[in-house]
């Protein structure tokens, strides 16, 4: 083979064969299914199916909240890694080890807990109350639960690169006359940027396929707060098996856009920044 | 711009850093601060840059105090280590930096800035890289180029910490030359800290030799290797070989060998010998050691002979290539060392263990 270069580690062959089978099995297979599965459809009739427009509202609600999700959480969770990196406090490594419950409770444990805290009489909810908003079973709602459950990857992406940010950058702007802001802007953005944007990538996509802690406190009300994956759920309860795959295909097709897009910026990104050193 | 440095103080939680500095760095000087690695150089330095604030005393630029002044308005180009470089953006980038983080009324205009920038550029003979990035350069290069951004600023005050100590030794020899032709062009008033006192010696107007947070010497390169103040700075300026001895009527005895001793309050001294001032001979002779060679050393155009001498650590005689090859001297022969010079202290109590002790 004319790519295969000289190793000390054995075995090329061997691990490119268990890696090539382990990624059919676990992910080709299983995508290739879908689209065989709703192959079986004519095409004005997938058309049809991914073009209802209560579909369509949960699509909106689905991308719409999830950005908005992931947007919340590119200023947000910097700020948190900020703060985790750059002052000491007391407990600190407490709130460091916080960060990732969101990710590690069960979505159900989530769902629940942020419902009752968020409904009109929960805690906080009923602080909203009087101004006759509504939080709980809303879209707000769903963009609140999808905040929380997306909230480790940025903080986790981030933290790392700032810490390995050398002071003497800063150090070094500083003396060339450089404000606190202009070193922020100038010097120390450019450098977490493709950090924040895998962040970004990350939480995105993994809002848009939440579902656990999502449907407790949306409510689930046809055009107003259903999510996409939810509609995925109610065709298979209907045996429309055809109906969820074309479903799941629209989202699998959308979602594989968006991560190309954001893999296009972090390649530009990276490359402004020149090779690593 | 003359910097006046009182009474610096400065402690990092229970270690000293800087114990009450008082240091002069006159217009227009390269001033070199020597010393081991911890002994407050870097410290003093990135004060003087008002990158650290002292716990106690003031640093004066040109008479008026900016003890409390930000680095940002001080005025300084400070060369890092590491180099520092902005890795996002261009050589030309980098070094524009100063001048287009100017508040609007002072920044030049885009085209003063490309005339600057590459006027800096051609001073530092780096012009062709302009578009590349700092990580397709080499360490010399990257130094250069920091250098010219802490240029581009026009500072009435260079500070240097460490410029060279991340480059290979061929690299970093051909760069302190430059270093030192392009301050004798621009007699910008430098400061620089290094731990080699070659470097030091050959770049520098004045050498500052610090130790434990304290100035031990202050003097021009032939001062302090010539007539060093201090035991310390005998050592850290070279190679130096030590005799413990008892000093007895004047005279500090190493075996057969006596050296005269300065009076003191204490009979034990030490006598310092540098390898390349001693005589190896097969004969004895009045006032010579015996020992034994242990190990011949061949280092290129000088060699090298360890000698175990009886009562003392092994010591070191450093030939030219030619004498060694005279003398034809082999491992276990019984050799005579003369020193042609030498050195004795007799430390005072509190120095014994400081200087002298090791």
């Amino acid at each position: 083979m004319a790519f295969k270069q000289h190793s000390v580690l054995p075995g090329f062959n061997l691990a490119l064969g268990y890696t090539l089978l382990y990624l059919s099995v676990i992910v080709l297979i299983p995508l290739a299914a879908l689209f065989f599965k709703s192959a079986q459809m004519p095409l004005d009739a997938f058309w049809h199916t991914v073009t209802d427009p209560r579909l369509v509202a949960s699509y909106k609600l689905t991308f719409g909240a999830s950005l908005l999700a992931a947007v919340i959480n590119l200023f947000g969770g910097l700020l948190l890694a900020w703060v985790l990196v750059r002052y000491p406090f007391p407990g600190k490594r407490f709130i460091d080890a916080m960060v990732d419950l969101p990710f590690a409770l069960p979505t159900a444990v989530a769902g629940i807990s942020l419902a009752t805290i968020y409904a009109p009489n929960g805690w906080v909810g009923q602080l909203f109350a009087p101004w006759d908003i509504k939080i709980a079973f809303t879209r707000i709602g769903v963009v609140i639960a999808l905040t929380f459950v997306t909230l480790p990857f940025v903080v986790r992406t981030v933290q790392p690169v700032l810490e390995d940010l050398e002071k003497e950058l800063e150090e070094a702007a500083a003396s060339l006359g450089a404000t606190r802001g202009q070193v922020f802007r100038k010097v120390i953005l450019p450098t977490l940027l493709p950090a924040l944007l895998t962040g970004f990538a990350l939480a995105f996509a993994r809002a848009i396929g939440e579902y656990g802690s999502v449907i407790f406190i949306a409510g689930n009300m046809p055009f107003v707060s259903e999510i996409t994956p939810l509609m995925i759920i109610s065709k298979l309860e209907q045996y429309d098996y055809v109906g969820a795959t074309s479903i799941a295909i629209v989202m699998l097709l959308v979602s594989f856009a968006l991560l190309l897009v954001i893999n296009g910026l972090q390649w530009w990104s990276a490359k402004r920044l020149g090779r690593r050193k | 711009m003359s910097i006046e440095i009182r009474n610096i103080a400065k402690r990092f939680g229970n270690f000293t850093a800087l114990d009450h500095i008082n240091l002069e760095v006159k217009t227009g000087e390269l001033l070199a601060l020597l010393g081991p690695s911890g002994c407050g150089k870097t410290t003093l330095l990135r004060i003087i840059a008002g990158l650290e604030a002292p716990d106690d005393g003031q640093i004066l630029f040109h008479g008026e105090d900016t003890t409390e002044k930000h680095v940002r308005e001080r005025n300084v180009g400070f060369v890092f280590q590491h180099y520092a470089l902005f890795r996002h953006m261009t050589v030309f980038e980098n070094v524009a930096f100063g001048l287009r983080v100017r508040p609007k009324e002072t920044r030049p205009s885009d085209a003063e800035i490309k005339r600057k920038v590459h006027e800096l550029l051609n001073l530092v003979q780096l012009d062709w890289l302009a578009d590349r990035y700092p990580a397709q350069l080499s360490g010399g290069q990257r130094q250069r180029i920091a250098l010219a951004r802490a240029l581009a600023v026009e500072p009435k005050v260079l500070l240097l910490d460490e410029p060279f100590g991340a480059l290979d030794t061929k690299v970093r020899k051909e760069l302190r030359r430059w270093l030192r032709r392009l301050h004798d062009e621009m007699h910008i008033t430098s400061v620089f800290v290094t731990h080699d006192q070659e470097e030091a010696l050959e770049v520098a107007d004045r050498v500052v030799v610090m130790n434990k947070g304290k100035i031990e010497q202050l003097g021009s390169p032939s001062d302090v290797y010539d007539k060093p103040a201090t035991p310390f700075v005998y050592q850290f300026l070279g190679d130096v070989n030590l005799f413990q001895s008892r000093v007895h009527e004047g005279w500090a005895h190493v075996g057969d060998a006596r050296f005269a001793a300065p009076q003191g309050q204490t009979d034990q001294a030490v006598v310092y010998v540098r390898p390349h001032e001693i005589d190896v001979s097969r004969e004895g002779g009045a006032g010579a050691l015996s020992g034994v060679i242990s190990h011949v050393r061949l280092l290129g155009a000088t060699v090298r002979l360890e000698v175990d001498v009886a009562g003392q650590d092994a010591v070191e005689v450093e030939l030219t290539r030619e004498r060694y090859l005279q003398g034809d001297w082999k491992v276990a022969e019984t050799v005579y060392l003369l020193p042609r010079e030498a050195r004795v202290y007799v430390p005072s109590a509190a120095e014994w263990t400081d200087g002298g002790g090791i």
